[in-house]
């Protein structure tokens, strides 16, 4: 199957700051891609480039084939954005402002109603049709946002920072809601609450000064989280049959030459049975750390390491 | 097709709040006046021109000076009509929702001109009403009638397609007021300098509005003029659409 957003090599320069440095990844159908990463990432920088509110410095954004810079209607066609400020007017009513939405997708009349009475439905809005834009709550706006950009059924939809302002029990139907939208569409969005990915995302990325610091399924992640693991690098060859000999260790996982992860059972340790191991059969233990485990612990390392290289 | 959503969804947001119903209002008020004074003048002077051969008409005594006065007036208010059209979308960042909806950049700025536009030939309604009204008590020159309306059309097509620009780069509104109030203001006296003395500038007179402006006002349709309007309209219009194009490429 082919993907529904790809990116390539995007970069992103205002002036002499790069807020983007050369970023690719792909989304495939069905996925929910969780954007993390601390203010000023570039996080929105990355979105709004590939809702064709930016030009790209360098690279291309292909929306389900499309090239956004080549043929930008029919890439827009596919896509629904939330930017971080709703783009609202106060000065309308939801059902004008869905309606307008509506039309500007290019959805023809019959269609509209249809899809204007679907997307309040889906984002909690039904009873507030008749209410002006500028006398809503902060949450009741968001979802409006929200409603705008999945009303014309896209097959892409990127939110940037959806549930900002939304009280735990909003937050917890727009998880809800992200997590059944993903199963048709791609869904991209960003957020700085970190379980929020957890719950409701299928792939989690971590951007850092511009560029993509981990790009990582959650399965992956969780399996990072709750077994954790040691990394080890020898001097000489290592039998890794043997290792997985050892008790707790789940599994061995090749790095580069001599440098492994291994993976083992949470609440356990296996440094020493490891560093005798290795002393034993004389491999020379050149290092061997133990690996975080918890999404927070992630986040924090991958944007924190990134720092003491500058 | 887009375009006309875009218009008619700015249109709307216009009527909404009291800035359109006031200028109307007072657009009309201020016409209305100067309107009567006009035709009382015209009552006072009528007996003389009796005994004149091929003497001016209530078409040129009336209809032209009161054309003339809107200009004026207009130059007024279009400044306050486009100053928010494009930086206030700008400002409370609702020109994403157009930048990623399937639209071109032309379309935003035709539907942003449109809409104005549409506004603005509603004032040229209700100021064509008056001298209408005039109908049911004499005659008027239809021809002439009919060339002050096209020159106040296309005045007003050119003021809005200029403040359509302001509003495009200025970041607040009131200062694409200003600017739009002042580039008019230059572009209608910019001919002034030498006139007096009589040895004015043919290029200063070119770029001069109010020269093209007062010859369709005096029923002469010459295409130099209208190419001039065209021009002017088209080349801001372009201006705005490359200016918002930036917007996307910013720094």
């Amino acid at each position: 199957m082919s993907a529904l957003i790809e990116v390539n090599n995007l970069t992103r320069k205002f002036g002499g700051h790069c807020a983007v440095d050369n970023v690719s990844f792909s989304l495939d159908k069905g996925e929910v891609l969780g954007f993390l990463g601390p203010n000023g990432a570039g996080k929105s920088t990355t979105m709004k480039m590939i809702c064709g509110n930016l030009t790209p410095t360098i690279g291309e954004i292909k929306i389900n084939g499309y090239d956004m810079i080549e043929q930008p209607k029919l890439a827009k066609a596919e896509l629904g954005f939330l930017p971080e400020i709703p783009p609202l007017y106060p000065d309308l009513t939801v059902d004008e402002f869905l309606n307008y939405c509506a039309k500007l997708h290019g959805l023809k009349k019959p269609a509209i109603k249809q899809a204007v009475s679907h997307g309040k439905g889906k984002c909690g809005l039904t009873d507030m049709g008749k209410r002006l834009i500028g006398n809503l709550s902060k949450g009741y706006q968001q979802r409006v946002g929200i409603a705008q950009a999945i009303l014309h059924n896209p097959s892409v939809i990127v939110l940037d920072e959806p549930t900002v302002g939304l009280d735990p029990i909003q937050m917890l139907e727009i998880r809800q809601l992200i997590r059944e939208l993903g199963e048709q569409h791609s869904v991209i969005l960003s957020t700085h609450i970190l379980p929020e990915v957890q719950q409701s995302c299928s792939r989690v990325q971590i951007i850092h000064h511009g560029k993509l610091v981990l790009n990582e399924s959650v399965e992956g992640l969780s399996y990072r989280m709750t077994s954790s693991s040691l990394l080890a690098r020898f001097n000489q060859p290592a039998d890794v049959g043997e290792l997985e000999g050892l008790a707790h260790v789940n599994a061995i996982e090749s790095l580069e030459a001599n440098h492994f992860r291994i993976h083992h059972q949470q609440g356990t340790s296996i440094a020493e049975e490891v560093a005798e191991m290795a002393i034993n059969k004389k491999w020379g233990l050149l290092e061997l750390t133990p690996e975080k485990h918890d999404l927070e612990q992630i986040f924090l390392s991958m944007t924190q390491d990134s720092n003491t290289h500058e | 097709m887009n375009s006309l959503i875009i218009a008619s969804r700015e249109l709307r947001s216009l009527f909404l709040s009291p800035l359109a119903w006031t200028m109307l209002g007072v657009t009309q008020l201020i016409l209305a006046y100067m309107f009567l004074t006009q035709v009382d003048y015209y009552l006072t002077i009528q007996p003389k021109l009796v005994g004149i051969p091929n003497a001016p008409g209530i078409t040129d005594l009336v209809i032209a000076p009161l054309f003339a006065n809107a200009a004026v007036i207009l130059l007024l208010i279009t400044p306050l009509l486009t100053m928010r059209v494009i930086s206030d979308e700008r400002r409370n960042k609702t020109i994403s929702l157009l930048f990623s909806a399937p639209i071109s950049i032309s379309e935003i700025v035709l539907g942003k001109f449109l809409a104005i536009f549409s506004f603005l030939l509603i004032v040229l309604f209700s100021i064509a009403l008056m001298p209408l009204s005039l109908l049911t008590i004499g005659e008027l020159d239809l021809g002439k009638f009919s060339a002050c309306l096209l020159a106040l059309a296309l005045l007003m097509a050119a003021f809005n397609a200029l403040g359509l620009y302001m509003s495009s780069i200025a970041s607040q509104p009131t200062v694409a007021a200003v600017g739009s109030f002042g580039a008019l203001l230059l572009l209608w006296i910019i001919d002034w300098a030498g006139s007096n003395s009589g040895n004015s500038s043919n290029l200063l007179e070119y770029i001069s509005i109010m020269r093209h402006f007062e010859n369709l006002l005096r029923g002469l349709i010459h295409s130099t003029d209208i190419i001039y309007f065209v021009l002017f309209i088209a080349g801001f219009l372009i201006l705005s659409i490359r200016r918002l194009d930036n917007d996307r490429l910013q720094k």
